[in-house]
């Protein structure tokens, strides 16, 4: 079984997912699947690529499907599902080995694979199902962070944000220090009321959720009075326009 | 209320869509300590090339990063007025198209029987001689056999060209069966359209109407600005008979039953003319609502506009109480009231558009049930409209200049923007219902203003544009047409018809059954040609576009028609050239096929002649170029039609001595010049590059773009950015530009004297009528206001026997046919399902995950059900063009999208139910020709057990010759890691 760390600075990196604008597209599943395939645990492996049973390893997903809400009204939810980095993450204390660890230093939970056994306990741990194994390769992925993108000196500084981040075209991916309260994205958590997924669980996800903001169903706009007919439509027209 | 505007980023702030505090990086990036032996900065790349992206039609700009040869990653270009940065789910998985093991590797020459896909490859100056040959021989004889349709091109300035150099009539690309209602209503009526020439203003709307949208049309963009919409507060209103994708977030879905969209909008205009609140102010100035209209039933001008003995059009000025030139300034123009001038009763405009749509038969209650929502709804997003128009106007503080030289202090906002797209497009009421989303934007006054819908540049341009159809001699022996094969006619003396009153284009667009078809008619070119009516062709010549599967109606009939042969043993179609990057189902279709290369291996250029990229704020264009070389034996298609086109002697491609005039495609970027001055790029222009817009060709005019990031953008000074159409510096800077040929406003047509013209030619009146067979056809269509009628196959078959809607959607990942050999996006969806409402399948005994038959009034598909509460209840929806017929596209045997994947097209036809006279017209807008996919009518019959499988099939295509194998496990990356930890271990 695996300790987890003393922490040894409050950072605790994550990401904050706004399910008000997520339309589903795919685009962060995408680019993660992009950088990753070459990145810290490359490859993200394809099996049967071109045949009757495509899988492969992802570090992130979207599953779209429909909710009844409590008033009865149906919605269709966006769900984009990776690693949260939890603050007491089951699948690093399950792990038999120490391949699963906590860093210390930024929070973000990793896989060495040089000690990874292949023996999947961090998978049946995990209740968000964000662990990938890559039967291939027989080690488990999963979400980096992109620690090879954030810190990384041969990106432009502007680049050095999680993929998924940078190419979100709604823009409802946001990234930053969730353990300082005074960070952009701690006080976005805070303004719009920022989740947990599944907080009964006790892991203490590091990433949240940002709800749908009240859809404004109606609008208060004062009904409109008629005219009366034609005849009172001309009368309005009748003045003086200008050109 | 007074809105700033954005500051402009400088250099090195954070820019870019993505650059909210919380999305940027932390502000102490320096790696920590943790000494767990991460390599937390590896090399990424050697080398970042800036082009263009070609997963989907949006185009944005894209950084590709390439490692040791190899695509390492590709990600969106930050200073790009597209994209500003952010990469689709398309985009971001460029990487498995371009390393697609269906690409194809080496011109292919048939061997076996058409349809067999048995070939041989052959080296290219065999193609290249094959063709050449074929063309010169039809070219001398008669040039209009030469059917040159060119698919989802994204070089038409060019391909159109070369069919005006060749001579033939018969060209167009795929815009026919894509949204031609869109852009045909859009120029006719505000002189540009939704989309590529327009845009909602994401910035300061504060209300936004969203009706059915295509996913690329347009992707990113819509996706930055719902995002900025929803950050803003503003209300989102999804009309759409679907609740996926963007109409998930909408603040307000209206799940609308299809084609009854301009009913609703009708509606909404009976609401707001009712009540009086309307943009009079904005009418008077920037519309033809005061120009005065004869009435005189029975007269050949019954229904024109009035004009003075100077062809000047005339308003009534309440004033002086006298008939005046309508488009001049300081006049005091009435909407209202029917006056006698010179003898001749007319009344302007406006007043014709509130008897049309006052009429009872427009209110919210008479029009609910077929809209399939509630008449209060209906009530209340008109009196939302104008609550947003009207109540939460604004001034911006921006000085300007109207078009009389008044200066304006600021710029009036109403912050109400649109964007309609397929949904409304491919019905056969789609034009008129186009027209009539536009109708209420103006009636609002929110087209070109802050916050409302804005144009993007060279657009906009007169109502209609120039230039007309050229080719109304059906093309003449090596002789060049006059001009473009494809343009906008004015009336029916600019329609393509032959002695008889017949069509002159194979495709019949330009004749009666297709008079402002202004993109041709591609879906019509092979039923047209096989039955050789009006004529029969000798070569059909297609690019990138998959007729022989999802991109046809009837696609079993497709397939059919294209082996027909005649008593004689030969094909109908006698040759057919195909040009395509990947082996598609319509390759086994060709004679002859032609490779082309990858979207990272090629030049091209986005350019304002053809389908811009422009942004509201200012016009751009761009390029791409070869980031990577191809390893096979392909080139770019672009490349072989200036090759063949020297090789055939067309006029603009050889020199006065014979020789090739461009060495390939980018020669004739840089040096082609459509007008003197005006090319196919505007970005640095002239000898020493310094020129924007017009400007002499420069040599190095594509190095200057690969230094800028792959694109040219130009931004308007403040004072230019709105009121577009009536805007002095705007249309200046536009004629400096060589976007419109005079700096006059351009007036919006809420009536169309054009359409109008086809009516009276309809009635009986002018030179040039319709065979007495199609005036009521015509007369009916041809209204010079907006009007809904019934879509045509409903409209024949009635609800009885086909009670449900059936369409299609894109998924957001997948571009048409493309994304199924994406060994990524067919992860994400490799069949698609039957969307079916949960109470409807209940009614029709149908559970989640049955197999059910889908049949209409044409044929049959069988397809596997997926239960939903999101979609009108009378419609049924699928995802487009993920089946896929077995052994296309290097998909291995049980691939699902061969095996349970289905095509909804096998159940369209492409002709309309037949009329009580037994004809039969293509199933298409009658006033523009557009493919009315969604006009589709069905009933689902639940299967028995034991049928898991997607019906129709077909026989399985053979692969190309040579193709490589298709790997078993992918493990693409790897190979960046191992260079990595050599690099590493040698450190």
């Amino acid at each position: 079984m695996t300790s987890l760390p003393h922490a040894t600075s409050d950072v605790r990196l994550g990401l904050v997912i706004d399910l008000d604008t997520c339309v589903g597209c795919q685009a962060c599943v995408t680019a993660c699947k992009e950088w990753n395939t070459g990145g810290h645990m490359a490859p993200l492996t394809d099996y049967d690529p071109y045949g009757a049973a495509p899988d492969g390893v992802w570090f992130n997903r979207v599953h779209s499907y429909e909710h009844t809400k409590a008033d009865g009204c149906g919605e269709t939810v966006h769900f984009p599902r990776s690693c949260l980095h939890c603050e007491t993450p089951a699948c690093v204390t399950v792990c038999p080995t120490g391949a699963s660890y906590k860093r210390a230093s930024d929070g973000i939970v990793l896989v060495d694979e040089d000690k990874c056994i292949g023996c999947k306990l961090c998978s049946w741990a995990c209740p968000y199902g964000a662990r990938e194994f890559d039967t291939d390769v027989g080690v488990m992925k999963k979400c980096t962070l992109c620690v090879d993108r954030i810190y990384n000196e041969n990106l432009p500084e502007a680049d050095r944000v999680p993929a998924c981040v940078a190419s979100c075209p709604t823009g409802a991916r946001h990234f930053g220090d969730l353990g300082d309260p005074a960070s952009p994205v701690s006080q976005l958590i805070a303004e719009r009321g920022g989740v947990d997924l599944m907080p009964e669980l006790g892991y203490r996800p590091t990433n949240k959720y940002l709800p749908p903001r009240t859809r404004k169903a109606a609008e208060p706009a004062p009904a409109l009075t008629a005219t009366d007919g034609v005849g009172g439509l001309l009368g309005w027209v009748d003045r003086i326009l200008s050109r | 209320m007074n809105a700033p505007t954005p500051p402009v980023p400088g250099p090195h702030a954070p820019h870019g869509a993505n650059s909210a505090p919380t999305q940027r990086p932390l502000a102490d990036n320096r790696a920590p300590n943790e000494g767990d032996g991460v390599e937390t900065s590896p090399t990424v790349s050697d080398e970042v090339r800036k082009t263009t992206c070609y997963m989907c039609a949006c185009r944005c700009g894209i950084d590709v990063h390439i490692k040791d040869g190899v695509v390492r990653y590709i990600a969106g270009n930050r200073d790009h007025p597209v994209n500003r940065g952010v990469l689709c789910g398309k985009g971001s998985a460029g990487i498995m198209q371009h390393y697609s093991p269906s690409r194809l590797r080496k011109p292919l020459l048939r061997v076996g029987e058409r349809g067999k896909g048995e070939f041989k490859e052959i080296e290219w100056e065999e193609a290249l001689t094959i063709a050449a040959d074929r063309l010169r021989h039809i070219r001398a004889t008669d040039p209009k056999k030469l059917a040159f349709f060119t698919g989802r091109d994204q070089s038409q300035s060019l391909t159109g060209w070369w069919a005006s150099q060749f001579g033939t009539p018969n060209f167009s690309a795929h815009g026919g069966f894509c949204s031609v209602n869109m852009a045909a209503a859009g120029l006719y009526t505000i002189g540009g359209a939704f989309w590529e020439f327009g845009e909602p203003d994401w910035e300061r709307a504060r209300y936004f109407l969203l009706f059915g949208v295509a996913e690329d049309h347009d992707s990113n963009p819509i996706k930055i600005g719902i995002g900025r919409l929803k950050a803003r507060g503003a209300k989102v209103v999804s009309v759409n008979p679907c609740r996926t994708g963007y109409n998930a977030v909408a603040d307000e879905w209206l799940g609308i039953r299809p084609g009854t969209d301009g009913l609703f909008v009708m509606a909404l205009i009976h609401e707001l003319l009712k009540a009086g609140r309307v943009d009079l102010d904005y009418l008077a100035k920037f519309t033809n609502a005061h120009v005065l209209v004869i009435r005189d039933p029975g007269a050949a001008d019954d229904g024109l506009f009035l004009r003075d003995a100077d062809g000047k059009l005339l308003a009534f000025d309440s004033v002086e109480k006298r008939a005046v030139d309508a488009l001049s300034a300081e006049i005091h123009p009435a909407l209202v009231g029917e006056v006698t001038v010179n003898g001749r009763r007319c009344v302007p405009v406006f007043q014709l558009l509130a008897e049309r749509y006052l009429d009872p038969s427009y209110a919210p209650d008479a029009v609910a049930e077929r809209c399939g929502l509630p008449a209060d709804t209906i009530r209340r997003i008109a009196a939302e409209l104008a609550e947003a128009a009207f109540e939460q106007s604004f001034e911006l503080a921006v000085p300007w200049t109207d078009w009389a030289g008044r200066r304006h202090e600021t710029m009036r906002g109403r912050p109400v923007a649109m964007h309609a797209m397929r949904g409304i497009s491919a019905h056969s009421n789609g034009f008129h219902t186009c027209r009539a989303i536009h109708l209420l934007q103006v009636l609002l006054g929110t087209v070109d203003v802050p916050g409302g819908f804005r144009f993007k540049p060279p657009f906009p341009k007169p109502a209609p544009p120039g230039p007309k159809p050229a080719g109304k001699d059906g093309g003449k022996p090596n002789t060049p047409l006059a001009g473009m094969p494809l343009g906008f006619v004015t009336g029916p003396e600019d329609l393509l018809l032959d002695e008889s009153g017949g069509p002159v284009r194979i495709d019949k667009a330009y004749s009666w059954e297709a008079p402002i078809a202004a993109h041709g008619l591609m879906h019509m070119v092979i039923a047209n040609a096989a039955k050789g009516d009006p004529y029969r062709i000798d070569t059909l010549f297609l690019y990138m576009a998959n007729m022989a599967w999802n991109s046809s109606m009837n696609t079993a009939g497709t397939m059919d028609m294209l082996t027909a042969r005649d008593a004689d043993g030969g094909y109908k179609i006698p040759f057919i050239i195909y040009s395509d990057a990947y082996a598609s189902e319509t390759v086994a279709y060709a004679d002859l096929v032609l490779p082309d290369t990858t979207y990272l291996e090629r030049h091209d250029c986005i350019s304002l002649l053809d389908r811009p990229i422009s942004h509201a704020d200012g016009p751009g264009d761009a390029i791409r170029w070869p980031v990577m070389e191809p390893d096979r034996d392909v080139r770019p298609f672009q490349t072989v039609l200036i090759d063949l086109g020297a090789r055939v002697g067309l006029p603009g491609l050889v020199k006065e001595d014979g020789s090739p005039r461009y060495r390939d495609y980018a020669d004739y970027i840089v040096h082609h010049e459509r007008t003197p001055g005006i090319g196919p790029l505007a970005g640095w222009r002239g000898a020493d590059g310094t020129e924007h817009g017009r400007g002499a060709p420069n040599p190095e005019q594509l190095d200057r773009y690969i230094e800028h990031g792959g694109f040219w953008h130009h931004e308007f000074a403040p004072g230019e950015r709105y009121y577009k159409m009536a805007n002095r510096d705007y249309l200046e800077t536009a004629v400096r530009m060589g976007f419109i040929p005079k700096a006059e406003p351009i007036v919006f047509q809420l009536y169309s004297e054009v359409l109008q013209k086809f009516r009276l030619a309809a009635r009986g009146h002018g030179a040039v009528q319709p065979p007495d067979g199609e005036r009521a056809r015509i007369e009916a269509h041809f209204d010079p206001l907006p009007i809904w009628y019934v879509p045509f196959e409903e409209a024949a078959e009635g609800d009885a026997d086909y009670p449900l809607h059936a369409i299609t959607q894109r998924p957001m990942h997948m571009y048409h046919s493309w994304g199924s050999q994406n060994a990524w996006l067919r992860q994400i969806t490799n069949q698609n399902r039957l969307f079916v409402h949960r109470g409807t399948a209940t009614g029709l005994g149908i559970s989640d995950d049955d197999w059910v038959w889908i049949e209409s009034r044409h044929g049959r598909v069988r397809g596997q059900v997926k239960l939903v509460d999101g979609v009108n209840p009378n419609t049924v929806w699928t995802w487009n063009a993920i089946g896929k017929r077995k052994g296309a596209w290097r998909l291995k045997d049980g691939a699902p999208e061969g095996e349970r994947g289905f095509l909804l097209n096998h159940a369209i036809s492409e002709l309309t139910p037949p009329d009580a006279r037994g004809r039969r017209y293509s199933n298409s807008d009658p006033v523009t020709g557009q493919a009315a996919w969604f006009d589709l009518k069905v009933r689902l019959i639940r299967c028995t057990s034991g049928s898991e499988c997607a019906e129709p099939q077909f026989e399985k295509l053979p692969c190309p010759p040579n193709m490589p194998a298709v790997p078993e496990t992918s493990h693409f990356g790897e190979s960046f890691r191992k260079e990595r930890e050599h690099e590493e271990a040698g450190r």
